[in-house]
């Protein structure tokens, strides 16, 4: 009787094409404790926490679940006394080599060493600790590494390398002297890195974690010749009450606002605005460039990381990046502009900080030529995370607070703005935008989906523009091959290096699960889309914004304002 | 500095421009310039499509690569068993104080010495055993090895 199931725990679980048997033991709801698995990575099969009990064909043995494939007719026991005491010495052989500074550590409660420490009942580690100095990386803006934290699981290599195509880390020497590095001595901050914060999502411990800014946030917020200003991403209002009871892609921008003036935020503003003043700009330059003979296809320049990885790996490109500033290189040049003309503030005494859902911002809000006379456009990024725990630190009770409106006239903004944290929203808002300019419907849903390389042609009467969006960027790799092989054709492509989106962003809130949580904030912003403005020229305050302050869309002034230079950095990689 | 990347370029050429034949194209490497210098490496690794890292954990990985130039006179001296119970650290403890070097320190700051310490010569006959660039000397003492490396340093116009 040849069947095609196996035993786990004593339950017959139907075997449904599963890669190896950690995913046949989640069917049965038994969560094995993990630090190397990452479903959308190459299997590892370093940190040894997942061995269960496998008997096949009367013979018995201790094996890895996640690289192991099912086979029919095993039977799996993934809890015996041994396999407990095997995964306790584990995980004691790891702490043994480990920063145990748990209490001061930034990774805070999300630690899943701790965590797992914890569940077995681990109270005392039995060998001497041995831990490799700590070297803190700090020469990124993005992302902070800690050797004496890393558990050497690889994540971080392997999502560098396999998702986003960069390998900017590595395992370097060998034994108990390997690391994980840059290599050659340099510091993330010298290197390809493109500050994407993927690797910290996948980090199980405290060695890779975001360069948080809260201080110098604070200390502005408290300096009273300051006008301080906050404004959210698009993803941060779908993540953050996850971190205060409430589910991913809730869509919480009201308790937010109310949330940043408790903190003594000056002004609240939205991104979405921009995201909004980007879609005018980028639209009317795509159909510029359509109408007028430019460089097609035409790339989206909203993420940072997508920016430096054309800037680093396809140098030949840099004239198809939109010239466009991103959204949050919009506000901030905007906000300081109008706040200095029309209500007289001195430009140095406007402190903006935003809020986003990435780590690449922080990298670009550095950029030289974000500054005037040396006065940066945004002064300080932090991350949604950094964001929770400065609620957390002013011990508001984030979950009962009534919701307020954002600040105008950089508080409005429409559904189009809104989608630019998901992965394919921004294309999707620029075709509403070149829709509704060309005399058609705005309805453009092509090229919602999942998919990490997504196309369509959209058709305006005469007019095809075929579209293509990605992320992730060994999808935007594959692409860009493509296009240079002449195997694909486009006119406009959307690039976010976070596999979703601004959703997946490195500075988002972390979840064992995230691919799930992902999708769920998407759905947040796509839902909440509905519900406002369709698109972007549907911006009262945006609108009157132009007609009084910066004249034509396009025009002199904008051009001054919003739009942007690259610089060719393949020489330095 | 173009003439050692069209250097690279003939090794890459002459392994296909494979990134699996990494060691190979690595040996070759260090064959050509000595050791495995920085500039080069990155341009190697852009040529292979691999990224820095990844050229830095394979040549930190094995013993047989270095990254920094090593000396004129590769001065290999075996601690195996045999040469080990022959008294070989007598020797390397001389050699070290002689010419300024420890075990993270391996070459002299004059450019002419690189001690490298091996596990075994295959010369366990003639133990303790000292190779100098490719030419053996067994049976050392460290009044012998001392002699050697004045010697050299003499012949090198030094004091």
């Amino acid at each position: 009787m040849e069947n095609n199931t196996i035993i786990v725990d004593h339950i017959e679980v139907a075997l449904e094409g599963e890669r190896n048997l950690l995913e046949v033991i989640r069917k049965v709801n038994i969560e094995l404790p993990t630090f190397c698995y990452q479903p959308e990575l190459s299997i590892y099969g370093a940190c040894r926490m997942c061995i269960v009990e496998v008997e096949q064909n009367g013979r018995k043995g201790l094996m890895p679940a996640c690289s192991t494939p099912p086979v029919p007719g095993m039977v799996i026991t993934t809890n015996t006394a041994q396999i407990r005491k095997l995964r306790k010495i584990t995980v004691e052989l790891m702490l043994a080599n480990h920063n145990m500074e748990c209490t001061t550590c930034s990774r805070g409660d999300d630690c899943k060493l701790r965590q797992v420490a914890n569940d077995l009942g681990i109270e005392k580690v039995r060998y001497r600790n041995i831990v490799q100095p700590a070297e803190i990386d700090d020469s990124s803006a993005a992302v902070v590494r800690d050797s004496s934290k890393c558990i050497k699981c690889g994540n971080c290599v392997r999502v560098c390398r396999e998702i986003q195509s960069v390998g900017v880390l590595d395992f370097a020497y060998r034994g108990s002297d390997t690391v994980i590095t840059v290599g050659f001595g340099h510091g993330l901050g010298e290197s390809a890195c493109i500050g994407c914060g993927q690797c910290l999502k996948v980090c199980p411990v405290g060695a890779l974690t975001p360069n948080f800014q809260i201080d110098p946030v604070w200390a502005a917020i408290s300096d009273e010749t300051k006008v301080t200003t906050a404004a959210i991403a698009p993803a941060v209002r779908v993540a953050v009450g996850e971190a205060f009871g409430f589910q991913p892609g809730e869509v919480l921008n009201g308790k937010i606002a109310t949330a940043l003036r408790m903190l003594g935020f000056d002004r609240v503003y939205d991104t979405v605005f921009a995201a909004d003043e980007t879609i005018l700009e980028e639209g009317t330059e795509f159909l510029g460039r359509v109408t007028g003979g430019g460089v097609l296809p035409q790339f989206t320049s909203c993420c940072p990381g997508w920016v430096k990885f054309v800037e680093q790996f396809y140098p030949e490109f840099i004239p198809n990046l939109s010239s466009c500033k991103s959204p949050q290189q919009m506000l901030g040049s905007t906000v300081k502009d109008v706040l200095v003309t029309k209500e007289g503030l001195k430009r140095e005494n406007i402190v903006n900080v935003s809020i986003m859902p990435c780590t690449g911002k922080k990298m670009e809000a550095k950029r030289p030529e974000f500054a005037v006379d040396g006065n940066p456009d945004v002064d300080y990024v932090i991350t949604s995370t950094e964001l929770i725990r400065m609620i957390k630190q002013a011990g508001i009770n984030f979950a009962a607070l009534e919701p307020s409106e954002f600040d105008m006239p950089f508080g409005e903004g429409t559904g189009a703005g809104v989608i630019f944290g998901a992965s394919g929203g921004v294309m999707e808002a620029a075709l509403r935008f070149a829709a509704n300019t060309l005399g058609y419907e705005p309805k453009c849903e092509q090229l919602r989906g999942e998919d990490g390389i997504r196309s369509a042609d959209v058709t305006f009467g005469d007019i095809t523009v075929r579209a293509a969006v990605v992320s992730g960027l060994a999808n935007a790799r594959q692409l860009m091959e493509d296009i240079k092989a002449g195997k694909a054709q486009y006119d406009i492509v959307e690039v976010m290096a976070c596999p979703g989106g601004c959703v997946n962003g490195g500075g988002q809130p972390l979840h064992e699960h995230h691919l799930d949580t992902v999708a769920r904030r998407t759905k947040g912003l796509f839902e909440n889309d509905v519900t406002l403005a369709h698109s972007s020229e549907e911006n009262k305050q945006l609108v009157a914004m132009f007609e009084e302050h910066f004249g034509k869309i396009g025009g002199h002034k904008s051009h001054e304002l919003l739009h942007t230079t690259y610089v060719d950095r393949s020489k330095n990689i | 500095m173009s003439d050692n990347f069209a250097k690279v370029d003939a090794i890459v050429k002459k392994y296909d421009r494979n990134p699996s034949k990494l060691i190979g194209i690595l040996q070759e490497a260090q064959e050509v310039f000595g050791y495995l210098p920085e500039e080069e490496m990155t341009y190697l690794a852009n040529q292979l499509g691999i990224s820095p890292a990844r050229i830095f954990g394979v040549a930190t990985f094995y013993a047989h690569f270095t990254l920094s130039p090593k000396g004129k006179y590769l001065i290999r001296i075996c601690d195996g068993t045999a040469c080990h119970v022959k008294k070989s650290s007598d020797i390397i403890a001389a050699l070290f104080k002689e010419l300024g070097l420890n075990e993270k320190k391996l070459t002299s700051d004059d450019g002419l010495f690189t001690i490298e310490l091996v596990a075994c010569l295959g010369a366990c006959g003639l133990a303790p055993v000292m190779v100098i660039n490719e030419k053996v000397h067994g049976q050392m003492t460290p009044d012998q090895a001392l002699a050697l490396v004045r010697e050299i340093k003499a012949s090198e116009g030094g004091n």
